[in-house]
């Protein structure tokens, strides 16, 4: 029988987050990272909890894991002593990578440095053409005079990746036999298994990832395993990719780039499963902390996904500035705005918020530990919306004339304004920040950001999400309880999955059914393979997806596939879903234009458990608050008393309205005038716009 | 200030933001809805908005310095020929008129009027790079601007709403690729539909009625801003000059830099005259690319607008390759127009040496290729391709220069795999060339080694233009040159750097993209960094030893 008791953790650079969920209780603990032995604090957090619960490892059916491990291993450079095989005369693909700069005014930008320097990159005569036809055959020669020089160097992992290897992966499988024939303990990626797409920087790139993460992750992941297998664990073992699903920790020792962002994955879940409760359709994340802020869409309970990443940017948040990683990923902008983020003025006296952040230390001015610019929290101080007394449980006791003085130092003397509204202009600004990203996320999907519900969590963003909702024209916004550990919720509830991408070139106008449904079918048999050790005999659906495009253009769009063999009569079926796509997407649909298909996706996955539509909470007016505070507001110029509420002592079924604080320890949430609060049955905030 | 004015204030700048993101996203969707190779993995365009009077408010930071200033000139055209009183919604002008676009034929610039609640309230105007316009093709070999393509005239694309059907069958039957011209076309008027879209949006939020306060606003701050920065720098004229390949002979850019109070001017005199062949450059892109190169130095982070951009001026006398009359050929201005921040640096450098890189390659290397496909054409015309490529950039003051990275273009290189699938081309090597970064204490920026063939029995053409090859980048205060560009045959054959050559089946097409040049002496160079580079292969042992004076720690002894 398998044990309902499951537990997740989530490692941050900071805490290590643990959730217990046994029915319907659920028990959570934060921990600090132990980085040099991360699985320390995990082992440590996961006993407390199970203390908590008066439980043993004994009782544990599943363990999920999410981690930055690989993720910091590569900013941080970490990862093992990595080498990268190439066909010969590309040694430098990796340099090369798109020849631009990512910003096209300054002079001084430094490129991303590759996770491979020049003097490990090989070549090895060999090459294939772009219908995958040998044009220079391998020199396995040349592949056992390297493996010598592999050994020599020290090296521990080696990154295969072949022009057009996408295509027809034969050379690098065969590199791998060789390799793996003169040198057994040496691991081995190939480009064609861990991204078999077109474009050769960024499957190198990803491929190389892989690589460098591999020897570190395995290690761990083996040490995790053997603790916990000590401790008479005898449940199933999950990790949490970056694509939202989880995976046997035999498929993660593989692929351990897919283990890249799996905390904000985590995240993005969480918010999907409190859009189920709440019965929205359509969420739109909001996880605001210290340093970003990230905003996912979630359609039908759904994140959306995409197929590229980026790792360590060298200029914060600005695309192109990092390593791409080709993976299956939750879409997510992530921007630089959060409570640590520093306002200032710019060159033309504009207000400006982050990216650069105060971090924890010196922090931002309130706290009084030596910071002297402004930050967010700042200006949420001076405009009273957090009370300085109460901050993070009363723990950190916050400076408001700190405060004060940096907005208006930083911010309001340069352009004449009060420091009050120069406070009211910092928190303008990075709701405005919010809001743009939000709504450019939207339109790149094609949706139309009004019609969505902002689901609201971490730090930050109950203080905001109010203000960024009328500026989005967003009519609700729900702040979740446990939105301080929501990512390692969310893993609870994360299907067991896997994607497989693959770039094969059809036109549509030759449809060649048979050859498209054989090619999923081993997709398929592939992914299941993957998704059977996790999914341990749960029932499985599939989700096939073509990327399509009209001939001669960039960017794809993604059309789901009928789950049956394929025929030249779904030709029309699949022109029209194409263009349906388009038009929203892009106004106007190209006529007379051919279609062409690039890649393709199988993702295998187990049901996952989507809460049931809760129930109404009643409605009774709240307790009286527990106190009043003044609240500065920017378009009246008015400062308002406004009534404060503890959240703990809000029962599901309170109505208030806005203007409101509800204080927690974590975070408090601002309701501004335009909105009307209640609890609902599983404890949420929900604000409901009021009528005009 | 009273209460009134300070909400004001943070609302027009809260806007103002909002206008960097509408231009982006009409930007993003271009270059998502381009067929041009050159557009949707490279990124040539740009996109931009403009209030009534033609002034460009707010520019696509996607996009390539070339296309954006020069656009910004061509509203003004477009204003003269569609008066704001004609202008209906619905409506989408074009033009590919070089002397009142973006300075060739391939640029297609199309411009719509934006309304909301039938009132006229802004403009949006885009451009981007069309693979093929017809004529000779994109190559410099043409005599006059009619050899080079298709000349679009200020037309109506859309008139309320019904597309100009008679110009589309022209501008089909006139390109090599009929598809995705007209594809393109439909794309860049899309664009600005989701530009004028989102920027109704936004006056909707804010309740405002016009555009005219909020651009007087950005207008001012920004030209402020550029003034202010230019009234750090010493007051005075600097010269400087730059001799480059050419067509078939050399042609030396001539400049007189004058910052003043109210200003800096770059005036060309002394430049060499037009070219009989099409590597002149129409007066617009002149003044786009050297803007550009000051905007780098002076105002890096003022964002362009029709206020950044007033204090930085440029002239050129009429006849003089920078300034040339129409019809001169003009297909390839960009292997002199990109050479222009390198002249302004030159100037530059006499006056903040240390914001200043050395030269650096400048031109892209775009390797122009066409040719036939196997198994037919089907009446059209086979492949025809720009694959981009760049060599090194010039070493800065206090790093090295960038390695196979284009400036001043902002666009980005083509993967071979997406070339390789666009063409029936097979490329043998695309890597890093040793030792043709310019030595010095920083090193400049490496160039690439590529070896191209036909991949089926076929040859193909090269539509050669290349700048660099007889006049590499030179090095400063003792740095070294940068590597000269190389066009040859495996075989050995060198190829001329411009124009037309038949590249017959089984020969390889050898390309070695220049570097840049280097600054300070090499045996200042830090030691750690030239043993880094002599292990990375970035340079020769001969270089480290001969350059660089640099003994391995073991010779040491």
């Amino acid at each position: 029988m398998i044990n309902d008791l499951r537990i997740a953790v989530d490692i941050g650079g900071t805490f290590t987050d643990v959730v217990l969920e046994e029915g319907v209780r659920r028990i959570t603990r934060k921990l600090l990272t132990t980085p040099q032995r991360p699985e320390e604090a995990v082992l440590e957090g996961v006993r407390l909890i199970l203390g908590d619960a008066g439980k043993g490892f004994g009782d544990v059916g599943v363990f999920v894991h999410g981690t930055t491990l690989a993720t910091n291993a590569v900013i941080e450079r970490r990862g093992a002593r990595t080498a990268l095989i190439a066909t010969e005369g590309f040694r430098d693909v990796l340099d090369i990578a798109n020849e631009s700069r990512y910003d096209q005014y300054d002079l001084s930008i430094e490129k991303p440095r590759p996770l491979v320097a020049r003097a490990m990159r090989f070549t090895i005569p060999e090459r294939l053409d772009v219908h995958g036809k040998v044009r220079l055959a391998l020199d396995e020669g040349a592949v056992r005079t390297l493996a010598g020089r592999l050994k020599a160097e020290g090296i521990e992992s080696v990154a295969v990746a072949f022009m057009h290897s996408y295509v027809n992966p034969a050379h690098e499988r065969r590199v791998r036999e060789i390799l793996k024939a003169e040198l057994p303990d040496l691991w081995v990626t190939l480009s064609s298994e861990v991204c078999p797409e077109v474009r050769e920087y960024e499957r190198t790139s990803t491929a190389v990832a892989n690589a460098y993460v591999q020897p570190l992750m395995d290690s761990y992941l083996a040490r995790m395993q053997t603790a916990l297998a000590a401790e008479k664990f005898t449940g199933t073992i999950y990790l949490v990719t970056s694509g939202g699903g989880l995976t046997a920790i035999e498929t993660a020792r593989r692929f351990p780039v897919r283990l890249v962002e799996s905390g904000p994955a985590g995240g993005a879940i969480f918010a999907a499963q409190v859009a189920a409760r709440a019965g929205e359709s359509r969420a739109l994340s909001y996880d605001m902390g210290g340093t970003t802020a990230k905003i996912c869409l979630i359609d039908d309970y759904q994140p959306h996904t995409a197929r590229l990443f980026e790792v360590d940017r060298a200029a914060r948040f600005l695309k192109g500035s990092g390593l791409p990683v080709r993976i299956p990923v939750i879409e997510m902008v992530e921007i630089g705005a959060g409570g640590g983020s520093i306002a200032r003025l710019d060159a033309l006296k504009r207000v400006t918020v982050g990216p650069e952040s105060a971090g924890a230390e010196p922090g931002p001015a309130c706290y009084g530990r030596g910071g002297r610019h402004p930050a967010v929290t700042d200006a949420n101080v001076v405009l009273g919306t957090i009370d300085p007394a109460h901050f993070a449980g009363g723990s950190i006791a916050l400076d408001i004339d700190a405060a004060r003085g940096a907005i208006e130092r930083d911010v309001a003397e340069g352009i004449g304004l009060s420091t009050e509204m120069g406070a009211y202009a910092v928190y303008e600004m990075v709701s405005e920040n919010m809001a743009s990203a939000a709504r450019v996320h939207a339109v790149e999907r094609g949706s139309v950001v009004n019609q969505y519900t902002l689901i609201a969590f971490g730090g930050g963003a109950p203080l905001h999400a109010a203000r960024v909702a009328e500026k989005i024209g967003v009519q609700r916004v729900i702040v979740p309880p446990n939105a301080g550990v929501g990512s390692a919720v969310g893993f609870l509830a994360a299907p067991v999955s896997f994607e497989l991408v693959r770039s094969r070139y059809m036109r549509l106008d030759a449809f060649d059914g048979e050859a498209a449904s054989e090619m999923l079918d081993e997709m398929s048999r592939e992914a299941t393979a993957l998704v059977a050790p996790g999914a341990r005999g749960q029932p499985t659906f599939e989700r096939r997806v073509a990327f399509m495009r009209y001939v001669g253009q960039g960017h794809e769009i993604m059309v789901t596939l009928p789950q049956r063999p394929l025929t030249a009569a779904d030709t029309a079926a699949l022109r029209e879903a194409y263009e349906r796509d388009y038009g929203v997407l892009f106004e106007r649909h190209i006529p007379n234009a051919a279609i062409e298909i690039l890649s393709w996706s199988v993702q295998v996955s187990t049901e996952s458990k989507r809460p049931e539509v809760q129930g109404g909470a009643g409605s009774a007016p709240a307790p009286e608050p527990v106190g009043r505070r003044p609240v500065f507001d920017g378009r009246s110029g008015k400062t308002t008393d406004v009534p404060v509420y503890r959240r703990e002592k809000l029962p599901p079924g309170s109505v208030f309205s806005g203007p409101a604080i509800v204080a927690e320890d974590e975070t408090s949430t601002y309701v501004s005038a335009s909105f009307a609060a209640h609890i609902d049955a599983s404890g949420c905030i929900v604000m409901n716009r009021k009528a005009a | 200030m009273s209460q009134s004015n300070s909400v004001g204030l943070i609302d027009l700048q809260i806007m103002w933001h909002r206008l960097i993101a509408v231009v982006e996203e009409q930007a993003q969707t271009l270059m998502r809805t381009a067929f041009s190779p050159i557009v949707r993995e490279c990124g040539d365009l740009s996109a931009g908005v403009f209030d009534l009077q033609g002034r460009m408010l707010a520019q696509a930071v996607t996009g390539t310095p070339g296309h954006v200033n020069s656009m910004a000139e061509s509203v003004k055209h477009f204003l003269r020929y569609f008066p704001i009183e004609t202008m209906k919604p619905g409506d989408a002008y074009i033009t590919n008129d070089p002397w009142m676009g973006t300075g060739h034929l391939n640029d297609f610039v199309i411009t719509t009027p934006c309304f909301r609640n039938g009132k006229l309230v802004a403009l949006f105007s885009c451009t981007s790079h069309l693979m093929d316009i017809g004529g000779i093709g994109f190559g410099p070999d043409a005599t006059d601007v009619f050899m080079e393509g298709l000349y679009i005239p200020m037309l109506k694309l859309f008139d309320q709403g019904k597309a100009n059907e008679t110009l589309m069958a022209m501008i089909r039957a006139n390109t090599r690729q009929p598809v995705d011209t007209e594809g393109d076309v439909y794309s860049l008027a899309a664009c600005n539909d989701v530009g004028a879209r989102r920027l109704v949006e936004m006056m909707d939020e804010f309740g405002i009625e016009s555009l005219d306060e909020l651009g007087d606003h950005v207008i001012a701050r920004s030209r402020e801003a550029v003034l202010a920065e230019i009234a750090k720098l010493p007051k005075g004229t600097w010269h400087n000059s730059m001799t480059v390949d050419g067509y078939d002979e050399p042609v030396t850019l001539k400049a007189a830099l004058t910052i003043s109070e109210t200003g800096i001017h770059v005036d060309f005199t002394g430049t060499t005259g037009v070219s009989r062949r099409g590597i002149n450059v129409p007066h617009a892109y002149t003044t786009a690319y050297t803007v550009f190169g000051l905007g780098c130095v002076v105002s890096t982070h003022i964002p362009n607008n029709a206020g950044s951009l007033e204090p930085l001026t440029v002239s050129a006398p009429e006849g003089c390759i920078l300034n040339a009359p129409k019809p001169t050929a003009v297909a390839s201005r960009h292997v002199v127009g990109q050479m222009l921040p390198d002249v302004a640096f030159g100037c530059l450098r006499q006056v903040v040496p240390d914001r200043v890189p050395a030269e650096g390659t400048s031109c892209l290397w775009n390797i122009n290729v066409r040719g036939r496909v196997k198994g037919g054409d089907g009446g059209n015309y086979g492949f025809g391709m720009a694959i981009t490529s760049n060599g090194g950039t010039g070493a800065r003051p206090d790093k090295d220069g960038l390695s196979a990275t284009a400036y001043p273009s902002g666009v980005r290189g083509t993967p071979v795999e997406i070339a390789e699938t666009q063409t029936p081309l097979l490329f043998w090597r695309k890597e890093f060339r040793p030792d043709s970064g310019g030595a010095g204490r920083t090193r400049g920026g490496l160039g690439q080694i590529m070896e191209i063939e036909s991949g089926i029995d076929e040859p193909f053409d090269l539509l050669a233009a290349f700048d660099r090859i007889d006049y590499p980048a030179r090095g400063r205060d003792g740095g070294g040159d940068g590597g000269a560009g190389v066009v040859a045959f495996k075989s050995g054959q060198t190829l001329k750097g411009k124009g037309f050559q038949l590249i017959p089946p089984g020969e390889r097409l050898m390309i070695l993209t220049p570097g840049g040049a280097g600054i300070g002496a090499p045996k200042e160079r830090d030691r750690t960094q030239v043993a880094n580079d002599l292990a990375d292969g970035l340079i020769s042992a001969e270089t480290a030893e001969k350059v660089y004076e640099y003994k391995p720690p073991q010779a040491a002894e």
